[in-house]
C-alpha cells in the first residue's frame, strides 16, 4: 500500500490531513511507539501526519493563571530541561523521563504516551494526579477533556475521527504543593511499569488539604482513584490515613495476570506505591 | 509511488536524498547514503546501535523516519573524528573498551553527547545515560571506565 507522509505547519492543515485519511491516518509525534508498530506490522498507515512542525504542539508556555501548557509533541528531554516545570511539577517530569533511554527521551512525548493508549504509560498517572486538562482539536473544532477521560481501553481513546491531542494544561497551585511518581519494575531502568502511581497534593500546616491519585498498569486504563485522595485529604498523612488510601488503591485495581506481574502482586504493590509516593510528594511540598 | 525528496545537513554538509514515506533514517543512512557506521541491532529503539544526533540530541535512527530529516541537522559517527580521532574514540581503542564493535558507534555518539552536556559525570550518571546502548560483549565496565577516564582527561586539557 502507498504510504504518504505529511508535515503540516498548522494545526488546521494537520486536522484536515488526518481526517481525510479516515481510518488509515496515524499521528507521528516522537515515533517511538509508531515506528515500532509499523515495523512489527501492527499498524500500516496510509498517511503519516507529522505534527512536530506545528508551534503550538512543540512548545511549553506558562498560562496567565500561573499554570503550564505543554504541547503534546514536546519531548521528554525538552520537558526535563524546562527551568520551571521540574520545580512545580517534579512528578510529571520524573514520570515522563522514565520512558525509555536517553535516545528515546529525545523523541518520546507525553501526547504520544497518552495516545498510545497503554494502561502502563508512565506519564499518564502523573498527568492524572496533576489534574491535567487535555486540549483536543478536530474537524468540529476544539474541546477539552480531563486527561483521565481520554483513554477508553488498551489502545483505544475517547477521540473522534480526525481529532488530535494538542496540549496538556497543568493548573496553577497553592504554596505547599508538589507531586511524585513511582513505578514498580523488576530492574532499575528501561522497562514497562508493573504498577505506576502518581500523587499530587497540597500540605497546609502539616495537613493535607488537596490530593489526587493516578494509578497505572492495574486496569484497562489509567485510573483516577478518588477514594484514595479522600483518605489523604484532611489527614496529616499518618499511618492510618496512608493505610486507608493504600487499601483504596488496591480496591480500585482490576489488573491482568501477565509475565510482568500477577493480579495479586499488582493489587498489593498498588497500595505500597501509594504510601511511598504520597510521602515523597509531601516531603517535596515541604510538609512532612 | 513517488519518492520524497529530502534536503538535510549531515555532519555539517548539505545533503539531499530520495526516500519512501515509511523508510527509516537508519535505512537511508546505511543504504543510499553509504554511511554504515550506525548499526541496526534491534530496529525497535532498545539497543542504541543506530544512535545519531538530530539537532544535537541523540536519537535512535531506527525510530526516525528519513522524511523527518527535512531541514534538520543530522550527526553520525562518521563525523566524530576530525584530523585526529575524538578523545573518546582514542580511549576506546587504547583501553579495548569494545570487542565485536557493533555497539561502539552508538556508544561513542551517546557518550560524546553526555560529555558535551556534563563534562564531569559520576559513574552512576554515565551508566544511566548509556542505559539505552546495549553491549553483549564487554559487560560494560570497560566502556564506563573509558568514558570516565576520557572525561577526566578532557577536563584536565582545558
Amino acid at each position: 500500500m502507498d504510504v504518504h507522509y505529511v508535515a503540516p505547519k498548522t494545526l488546521d492543515e494537520a486536522v484536515r490531513a488526518f481526517a481525510a485519511a479516515a481510518g488509515t491516518g496515524r499521528i507521528l509525534a516522537g515515533g517511538t511507539d509508531l515506528l515500532v508498530q509499523m515495523r512489527n506490522g501492527v499498524v500500516s498507515p496510509g498517511t503519516i501526519v507529522d505534527i512536530k512542525k506545528i508551534g503550538e504542539l512543540t512548545t511549553i508556555e506558562e498560562t496567565k493563571e500561573g499554570g503550564f501548557r505543554i504541547g503534546a509533541a514536546v519531548s521528554g528531554a525538552v520537558l526535563r530541561e524546562h527551568p520551571k516545570i521540574r520545580k512545580v511539577w517534579p512528578g510529571v517530569v520524573e514520570a515522563t523521563n522514565l520512558i525509555g533511554s536517553t535516545q528515546v527521551q529525545g523523541r518520546a512525548t507525553p501526547g504520544g504516551n497518552l495516545c498510545n493508549g497503554s494502561p502502563a504509560g508512565d506519564s499518564v498517572p502523573a498527568m492524572v494526579a496533576a489534574g491535567a486538562i487535555v486540549t483536543i482539536q478536530g474537524p468540529n473544532g476544539r474541546r477539552e477533556l480531563p486527561v483521565e477521560k481520554v483513554p477508553k481501553g488498551p489502545g483505544r481513546l475517547n477521540l473522534e475521527p480526525g481529532e488530535i491531542v494538542v496540549s496538556f494544561t497543568l493548573p496553577s497551585r497553592p504554596k505547599g504543593s508538589s507531586d511524585a511518581y513511582l513505578r514498580m519494575i523488576p530492574r532499575t531502568e528501561m522497562d514497562i511499569a508493573v504498577v505506576g502511581c502518581g500523587v499530587s497534593l497540597t500540605i497546609d500546616n502539616g495537613t493535607c488539604t488537596a490530593a489526587r491519585v493516578g494509578l497505572g498498569a492495574v486496569a484497562p486504563t489509567v485510573l483516577l482513584v478518588e477514594e484514595a485522595a479522600r483518605a489523604l485529604i484532611g489527614s496529616k498523612l499518618d499511618d492510618a490515613a496512608l493505610a486507608k488510601a493504600a487499601a483504596a488503591c488496591s480496591a480500585a485495581c482490576c489488573p491482568i495476570d501477565d509475565k510482568r506481574g500477577t493480579i495479586a502482586y499488582r493489587t498489593k504493590v498498588a497500595g505500597v506505591l501509594l504510601k511511598r509516593t504520597a510521602l515523597i510528594a509531601a516531603e517535596r511540598a515541604g510538609g512532612k | 509511488m513517488a519518492k520524497l525528496h529530502v534536503s538535510t545537513t549531515i555532519n555539517g554538509e548539505p545533503q539531499e536524498f530520495l526516500c519512501d514515506a515509511d523508510q527509516s533514517m537508519l535505512d537511508v543512512l546505511r543504504g543510499p547514503l553509504g554511511l554504515t557506521g550506525a548499526k541496526e541491532g534491534c530496529g525497535t529503539g532498545d539497543c542504541g546501535a543506530c544512535t545519531i544526533t538530530l539537532n544535537g540530541r541523540i536519537v535512535c535512527s531506527c525510530l526516525m523516519l528519513a522524511a523527518e530529516a527535512e531541514g534538520q541537522k543530522i550527526g553520525t559517527i562518521e563525523g566524530m573524528a576530525g584530523e585526529d580521532l575524538h578523545p573518546l574514540q582514542q580511549k576506546f581503542l587504547e583501553s579495548a573498551a569494545l570487542q565485536c564493535g557493533i555497539c561502539t558507534p552508538g556508544v561513542l555518539m551517546a557518550a560524546r553527547a553526555l560529555l558535551e552536556k556534563n563534562p564531569d559525570p559520576t559513574e552512576h550518571e554515565v551508566r544511566f545515560w548509556l542505559a539505552g546502548n546495549l553491549c553483549r560483549c564487554t559487560g560494560y565496565d570497560k566502556i564506563i571506565r573509558a568514558v570516565m577516564e576520557t572525561a577526566a582527561e578532557m577536563r584536565a586539557a582545558r
